[in-house]
């Protein structure tokens, strides 16, 4: 400091200078923890260890828990079913092109037997894919006229990957109230906003995405990047009735969402040709993104597949987790499924036989005393409801199940649809 | 006596102590133990005798060595260069230069908000596309110990692929996964299979609490639950959906779940679709187990600081892509002294540890009723397809009742479950022969064998002396596409893995050994590996044994400490 530059005026000096004294104050003092008082000693923490007692594993489940005992089926479960040594007709398996007692399907899955063996020992990225697994997909697309199909070994777990391999955090997904729970499983796993809309009401669904698209104006930024399903059923299971696909195309292209079918019990069912929901109402399937089934229903075999455009199925084979992840399809089973699609494509007729006596089983039940019959005429799995419930969901099951007791003993087999009750979204009622 | 690692006096539990108390980070605890006197091999765990004998009863030798700078650096580069001709390669092709062969949406949908985001497929695009025909190749026999692969070509670089119709015979099968050698279309699981095809059919067409709960089903599940030493089983038809749907049942908002760091995405999803608290501990590392169990205890659910309902602890038997074993004792220790509940995934490790084919329970010769839950599959050593999950009585009836899978999902194939029950009783013993005791011997010689003939040619071999699962390691991007196809050149089928798999430096070769590849067919596979390594230039290790040496048990290895 030169003492003839000297201006800078007493108060300043010794303002700096108590800055300065401040923030040597500050370096050296001891820092002040906010948590100091909540850390606890070493001997607090042992007691809290030995004081903490977890639940049991499982809740004890009572004896008489009406699910806990199964009905045992001995021999194989056909049109005559031997359930708990009783002889009984079969109207409880999902059977409904009866070809789980079809000779051409059991060689054809011997003649895989003796070819291939039971197991494929691996996931279908390292050598678990075998030539009969692409001879089934293309078999399926072919069928669907469709340009690509994928297999899965389960079919609980073909919805259940298929949605989360497309929808992620932050997509909206619109979906009918009764969806099974493999929907249900697959919109969890996703984690995108759900929105569910009355059962085959498009009204609502209107509503919704009319709702959607006024949010969509005020962000567009965001819009353009928020992916937007919907996910219905063909047969509803919960239900057993049809979804109204045409005015859902409509919807499609007015408010710009994929559809996303799920045509378990429809697949093999519907349709002229057994085609589905789809053939039956005469709409074009490339219209609708992806459709999934199981086949374990009318195709008699077991696992799922998605079928659909090559741009869409094509995304699955490396993101969806059931099929990256698992071991694939034994080759039997593939073989039976190539078999009964042989059967399928042959003999067309047998689609007419068999909507023939839904409608007749369904005119024959209609006016039962006390039960009420859900489901449209040509649906194959029928519910029947009580008409007046007693108010109590234990003691309605306990009366139907009476029911099939009954039933039972005069050698038809009926089952109770099950339910978890504490995991459904929207629970039906017990029939 | 208990895994009390705070008052144990073995060198190693000490010297984690020493330096826990002190505060040290992972850099400098590893520079400590160095100059402690201890040897750095990488990591190497070496549990002999006289640390904590008491809990294992036989020496337990793991070894993941660490990447040499040299090559993570090319690898990093390799990466680089990728990532760059990745971009310009997009870079043309929306430029229309040149010729674009991903499908395309639909003209009348172009106006929807895009199926799939562009940087997302990135990856598939520009790297996987290259090498993608490692991957998925179809075979047209019995995926036994050697098989037949239907020979493809691809004239536009992996787009497409078409079939020459031409079969490539009796290649070698390091990939599936075929432990004990079950996959095979004669001899009696196969004609017992064939039996009930013929008579029960091959589908069943209903859940299990409805028309589906056959009698081979229960007897099935009885066995199952003999072969293991416990008190009940059930099964299930896929192993990725009896850990998806069981999880959730077991555990739920207000649980806590521990799950290892690179468990199967199976057990991922199913611990996420509980909606309990997830966290992660390190790859089998036991103090950073007992770190989160004493915290979780202590300071109980966030925010709220309720206590836990429960503490589920998930961790697998082998895992496959490590090769490693978890630390049975210590966790069932841990376990007891925290009061946690175990969940064991056996997928790779049924049938293919053990003196007995029991599984890693009984490779470490403990008791199974101290595991809360076992569960595995039976599409690994038994030739078949499904999962199980078994435990004490009051778990399966409760399972019986509260499972997904037994309300909503097919029950099982009827010849596959035949296949089980045959295959497991061969490997127990009750069918008269001693083929199955045959078959566990030959699987653990060819295991020891194969190992120790690759470490001595100087490959980096992860994982555990003892499994069957044998990670090695090729680190560069373009060796993975090399490796796969020179050894498929030479009659050789090999599972290469990378990216995202895999950490993205660590891409390796996996090989499956099987109680069916004979010490010829190991031989031929073995001077194979020697000569494409030499060619492609992968023998990495800086710490080749020598054949002749007898390795004596060195207590003075430590682990790694990274808390």
């Amino acid at each position: 400091l030169c003492s003839s530059k000297s201006y800078a005026p007493a108060y300043h000096l010794i303002l700096e200078g108590i800055l300065i004294l401040w923030i040597i104050r500050l370096l050296f003092s001891k820092t002040y923890k906010l948590h100091e008082t909540y850390k606890l000693t070493e001997k607090e923490k042992e007691d809290l260890i030995e004081e903490w007692q977890p639940e049991p594993l499982v809740p004890p489940v009572s004896k008489d828990h009406p699910s806990l005992n199964y009905d045992i089926v001995t021999g194989p479960p056909s049109h005559k079913i031997i359930i708990n040594g009783k002889e009984c007709t079969n109207f409880a398996s999902f059977n409904f092109l009866g070809l789980l007692d079809n000779e051409r399907v059991k060689q054809k899955a011997l003649a895989s037997l003796k070819k291939y063996g039971v197991g494929t020992c691996g996931p279908r990225g390292f050598y678990g894919t075998f030539d009969v697994h692409l001879e089934l997909e293309s078999r399926l697309a072919r069928f669907m006229k469709t340009e690509e199909a994928i297999i899965y070994s389960y079919g609980f777990a073909t919805i259940a990957s298929a949605i989360p391999a497309y929808s992620k955090r932050g997509d909206i997904i619109f979906v009918d109230e009764a969806a099974c729970f493999s929907i249900q499983k697959g919109l969890q796993a996703s984690r995108s906003f759900i929105k569910y809309f009355k059962h085959n009401d498009m009204e609502d669904l209107e509503r919704l995405l009319k709702e959607q698209e006024l949010e969509d104006q005020r962000n567009p930024r965001k819009a353009r990047v928020t992916r937007k399903f919907i996910v219905v059923e063909g047969l509803y299971i919960n239900t057993a009735d049809i979804c109204p696909l045409p005015e859902l195309v409509e919807l499609k292209y007015k408010y710009k969402v994929r559809i996303f079918l799920e045509e378990s019990l429809s697949f093999g069912v519907l349709g002229e040709h057994g085609r589905g929901v789809t053939e039956h109402y005469g709409v074009n399937i490339d219209d609708i993104d992806l459709i999934s089934a199981n086949m374990e229903n009318a195709v008699a075999s077991i696992g799922g597949f998605c079928c659909g455009r090559s741009f869409v199925i094509d995304h699955q084979r490396l993101s969806g987790q059931g099929y990256c992840f698992s071991a694939s399809l034994p080759p039997m089973l593939a073989a039976a499924a190539i078999e009964a699609l042989n059967i399928m494509e042959e003999d067309p007729d047998i689609f007419a036989v068999l909507r023939k006596k839904c409608k007749h089983v369904y005119k024959a039940l209609q006016g039962t005393p006390g039960l009420k019959l859900v489901g449209v005429p040509f649906a194959p799995a029928l519910h029947l409801q009580l008409e007046r419930s007693s108010g109590s969901r234990d003691s309605d099951m306990q009366l139907l199940r009476s029911l099939v007791d009954y039933c039972l003993e005069g050698q038809v087999a009926l089952t109770l649809a099950r339910y978890l009750e504490k995991e459904e979204r929207f629970l039906p009622p017990p029939r | 006596t208990s895994a009390d690692y705070s008052s144990c006096r073995c060198q190693r539990c000490y010297s984690v102590r020493y330096l826990r108390e002190r505060g040290m980070t992972g850099h400098m605890k590893r520079l400590i133990a160095m100059s402690a006197g201890a040897s750095m091999l990488g990591r190497q765990i070496v549990h002999s005798d006289s640390h904590h004998g008491s809990l294992y009863s036989r020496p337990f030798i793991e070894s993941f060595e660490e990447t040499p700078m040299l090559v993570a650096v090319l690898t990093y580069m390799g990466y680089g260069i990728l990532t760059i001709f990745g971009y310009l390669r997009d870079f043309l092709r929306h430029w229309k230069i040149e010729r674009c062969h991903i499908a395309r949406e639909r003209e009348v949908q172009k106006d929807f908000v895009p199926l799939y985001q562009d940087f997302e497929n990135f990856y598939t695009r520009n790297l996987y596309m290259r090498i993608r025909d490692n991957w998925n190749r179809p075979i047209c026999s019995v995926p036994g110990a050697k098989m037949d692969l239907m020979e493809r070509a691809s004239h536009d670089y992996n787009w497409t692929f078409e079939y020459t119709g031409r079969v490539v015979q009796d290649v070698i099968n390091l990939g599936s996964y075929n432990y004990l050698g079950f996959a095979e279309n004669t001899g009696p699981c196969a004609d017992s299979a064939a039996e009930v095809t013929m008579k029960y059919g091959v589908g069943v067409a209903s859940t299990r609490q409805e028309t589906g709960n056959l009698d081979r089903h229960e007897e099935m599940e009885k066995l199952v639950a003999k072969f293991l030493g416990v008190e009940s089983a059930m099964a299930f038809g896929m192993g990725f959906a009896t850990n998806s749907m069981n999880i959730p049942a077991l555990a739920g908002k207000g649980c806590l779940i521990l799950s290892d760091e690179l468990n199967h995405a199976s057990l991922v999803l199913g611990a996420r679709l509980s909606g309990s608290i997830i966290r992660v501990f390190k790859h089998n590392n036991m103090q950073s187990l007992e770190k989160l169990l004493r915290e979780a205890i202590v300071h109980g659910q966030p925010r709220t600081h309720r206590p836990w309902k429960k503490i589920l602890i998930v961790v697998e038997g082998i895992y496959s892509m490590e090769g490693s074993i978890v630390h049975l004792p210590e966790v069932i220790a841990l376990k007891k002294h925290y009061r946690a509940y175990l969940y064991l995934d056996e997928a790779h490790s049924i049938g293919a540890l053990g003196p007995r084919g029991r599984g890693v329970v009984d490779y470490f010769g403990l008791d199974p009723c101290d595991v809360d839950v076992m569960m595995g599959t039976f599409t690994k050593s038994f030739g078949a397809a499904g999962g199980y999950i078994a435990g004490k009585r009051e778990l399966i009836e409760y399972l019986r009742s509260h499972s997904h899978s037994a309300v909503y999902a097919t029950s099982m194939s009827p010849p596959v479950v035949e296949q089980i029950i045959t295959s497991m009783k061969c490997i127990m013993g009750e069918d008269g022969t001693a083929i199955g005791r045959e078959r566990v011997r030959q699987l653990a010689e060819n295991t020891v064998y194969f190992r120790k003939r690759l470490r001595e040619m100087g490959f980096i071999i992860y994982g555990n002396n003892d499994s069957p699962v044998i990670p090695m390691m090729l680190y560069m991007p373009a060796k993975i596409g090399a490796f796969g196809r020179e050894m498929l050149k030479r009659n050789i089928g090999v599972v290469v893995v990378g990216f995202p798999a895999t950490p993205i430096i660590e891409s390796r070769a996996r090989f499956c050994i099987s109680a069916a590849h004979t010490k010829d067919m190991l031989n031929r596979a073995l001077s194979v590996i020697s000569e494409v390594g030499d060619l492609l230039q992968l023998k990495y290790s800086r710490h080749r044994i020598q054949p002749s040496l007898a390795r004596p048990f060195d207590d003075n290895v430590y682990e790694d400490i990274d808390d």
